[in-house]
């Protein structure tokens, strides 16, 4: 599956009524989700696009181990930009609405959901969050900073997997606000 | 050999770097500020970070960020292009601690050649030609004028910690000197907080002429022969070119002997560029050392026919250079395009780029990293483009600039072309004669 073609279906599906089309070939699978007419907010049609990561892969004896990055966005744009990696979404919820907020990366590193490997995540969908409420971690260079969320609100959605690197203003959250 | 590098910069130099890698099988890693989205190089780099918003102590200029990326990419060395960070001994140093690789020299090169007065020191003990003048800081106004009549007015006052021109003054006679002593002294300390001044020779008509040189990783060193720059306006250069219309080949071989001599008294890594200043009498001196690839790089390329980013990685890299010299077998010039308005002061010009279309053809290589629909960002330098002639002669050479320049269509921002073109017709220019002085005497916009 090439960009072109990747383009192409969101295109066929986005014009369609297909509320949720899945499509797996071998080790790649493509999510969309369309926002059909009559929900929430926007007039137009919007369909966000989930494409998985490649698998994660250690090297024995490197350290620290790293992720290999997110797949680099392709150069032309698809309908809605979407962030390169998403995380893995429970049955279908609502389509995003036109006043949702994000909160964006204020720095490049690795984001973590937890403040420990056993420990439980910060935030989950659901969650209400304020203004200071720590939602993740994001780490560079061995130092973990502790990231607050700068809005109020219900967290929506989740946008980035676990221990993946993350880029400056990447979204990280959807926050519903209350 | 690299698995893959990480630019640390951005425009032309960072598509240019991203060029050579990908020649190499090397994969690349673009950074970039949320101004510099839709910029080329983030497009054809392989991976691309955004690191910060616009402001270049967030993005470019931010070590921390800079190294998350490198962290992120897992890239195993990083090329910081020129400007930015390409001079920052402590972000060479950085990179040193974290086992990646940094594309240039060592941080102590870059220290010692970085401070005015230690690299004149090193080049003085080298045998290397200095400026005549004061040793360090001149302790004040007698022993200046003491000074200055051993070596001879004219003489030039200038601020240690200075640069721009500010805290600079030429002297004409001793009945001057007092007055000028103060006010540079004065000019000095609002300006860098530091009024050390040292003394130095006023070099009259001086042309800057310039030594690309490149040394391996185990000690050899050689030049590839000069670039005059000598076409300046407020110390930027304007256009460059190759060989230098008042270089002889004995001349020549002294200024590539002194540069290789240079490069030896440091045991330089790394490609770099000698700058001199040269009289009226050829007599030649030491300005200072750059020590990272130059935005004029590319008129050497197209005189002796190497890939100097290539070079650059390899040195890098490890490979050892074979200690040769190279001499230019063709005429190239160089003109930098810059958003800006030459009939208002030269004053920058950002904006949407409406339509673009460079010149082509024979002989004519331009580096851009710009398109039609581009925005030029406000918050970066303002050229946008080097475009560079090639052909057997001067002569065919600026002839070539001239047609080239014609059938530089930018239109939506104010660019430096109808500039050129009028230089093009300078007959002073086409004769050859002119020093770092010329833009100061002519008027062009009534020529």
């Amino acid at each position: 599956m090439d960009v072109n073609q990747i383009q192409e279906l969101i295109r066929l599906v986005s014009k369609s009524k297909i509320a949720e089309f899945i499509l797996k070939e071998g080790d790649f699978k493509i999510i969309i989700r369309n926002q059909l007419p009559g929900a929430e907010q926007s007039s137009s049609p919007s369909a966000s696009v989930v494409a998985f990561p490649p698998p994660v892969v250690t090297i024995p004896g490197a350290a620290p181990t790293l992720p290999p990055p997110a797949p680099a966005a392709p150069p032309a744009p698809a309908p809605s930009a979407a962030p390169a990696s998403a995380s893995e979404a429970p049955p279908p919820e609502a389509a995003p609405a036109g006043n949702w907020l994000t909160i964006k990366s204020p720095m490049v590193g690795t984001f973590y959901r937890t403040p420990g490997p056993d420990k439980p995540p910060f935030v989950k969908v659901g969650d209400t969050v304020d203004v200071g409420t720590k939602v993740c971690i994001i780490e560079a260079m061995k130092l973990f900073n502790e990231i607050e969320s700068e809005v109020k609100g219900k967290i929506a959605k989740v946008l980035v997997e676990d221990a993946s690197p993350v880029e400056y203003d990447q979204p990280l959250f959807l926050v519903e606000p209350l | 050999m690299f698995k893959k590098i990480l630019i640390a910069n951005r425009g032309e130099i960072a598509l240019r770097i991203i060029r050579t890698c990908k020649e190499m099988g090397i994969k690349t890693v673009a950074i970039y500020s949320t101004a510099d989205r839709d910029s080329l190089h983030v497009r054809f780099a392989d991976e691309a970070v955004c690191i910060g918003p616009p402001p270049s102590a967030e993005s470019y200029l931010n070590i921390p960020r800079i190294m998350a990326a490198v962290e992120i990419t897992n890239a195993d060395a990083v090329h910081p292009g020129y400007g930015f960070l390409a001079e920052n001994a402590t972000f060479a140093e950085v990179c040193g601690e974290y086992g990646i690789k940094f594309i240039g020299p060592t941080p102590e090169q870059i220290r010692r050649m970085g401070d005015k007065i230690t690299a004149k020191e090193t080049m003085l003990a080298a045998g290397v030609p200095c400026v005549p003048g004061s040793e360090g800081l001149v302790p004040d106004a007698k022993a200046g004028k003491a000074l200055a009549k051993e070596i001879g007015y004219p003489v030039m006052l200038k601020a240690t910690a200075g640069g721009g021109g500010k805290g600079m003054r030429i002297v004409w006679s001793e009945s001057e000197f007092d007055n000028h002593w103060e006010t540079a002294r004065r000019e000095a300390q609002a300006a860098f907080g530091n009024d050390g001044i040292y003394l130095e020779k006023f070099i009259e008509e001086p042309r800057h002429i310039e030594i690309q040189v490149a040394g391996d990783q185990y000690g050899k060193a050689c030049h590839l022969s000069e670039r005059d720059c000598s076409i300046q306006r407020r110390h930027q250069k304007l256009v460059e070119e190759s060989p230098s219309p008042f270089m002889t080949p004995e001349l020549r071989e002294k200024m590539g002997a002194a540069a290789v001599k240079a490069c030896h008294a440091i045991n330089y890594e790394g490609v770099g560029t000698i700058e001199f200043l040269v009289d009226k009498y050829r007599n030649f001196y030491f300005m200072e050392m750059n020590t990272r690839i130059q935005v004029e790089h590319t008129v050497t390329e197209e005189v002796i026919d190497f890939d100097l980013i290539k070079e650059q990685i390899k040195i890098a890299a490890g490979v050892p250079i074979s200690g040769r010299n190279y001499f230019p077998e063709m005429h190239a010039i160089e003109c930098r395009i810059n958003a800006e308005d030459p009939f208002n002061d030269f004053r920058p010009s950002p904006g949407r780029i409406t339509t673009f279309h460079s010149p082509k053809g024979h002989g004519v290589r331009v580096d851009t990293h710009v398109y039609s629909g581009y925005t030029i960002p406000p918050y970066y330098d303002s050229m946008i483009a080097k475009l560079i002639v090639r052909a057997r002669t001067r002569d065919e050479a600026i002839k070539k600039m001239e047609r080239a320049l014609d059938e530089f269509i930018v239109e939506g921002v104010k660019t430096t072309v109808p500039f050129h073109q009028r230089l093009m017709q300078n007959e002073n220019f086409r004769k050859g004669n002119f020093h770092t002085g010329f833009l100061n005497i002519w008027d062009f916009k009534n020529a």
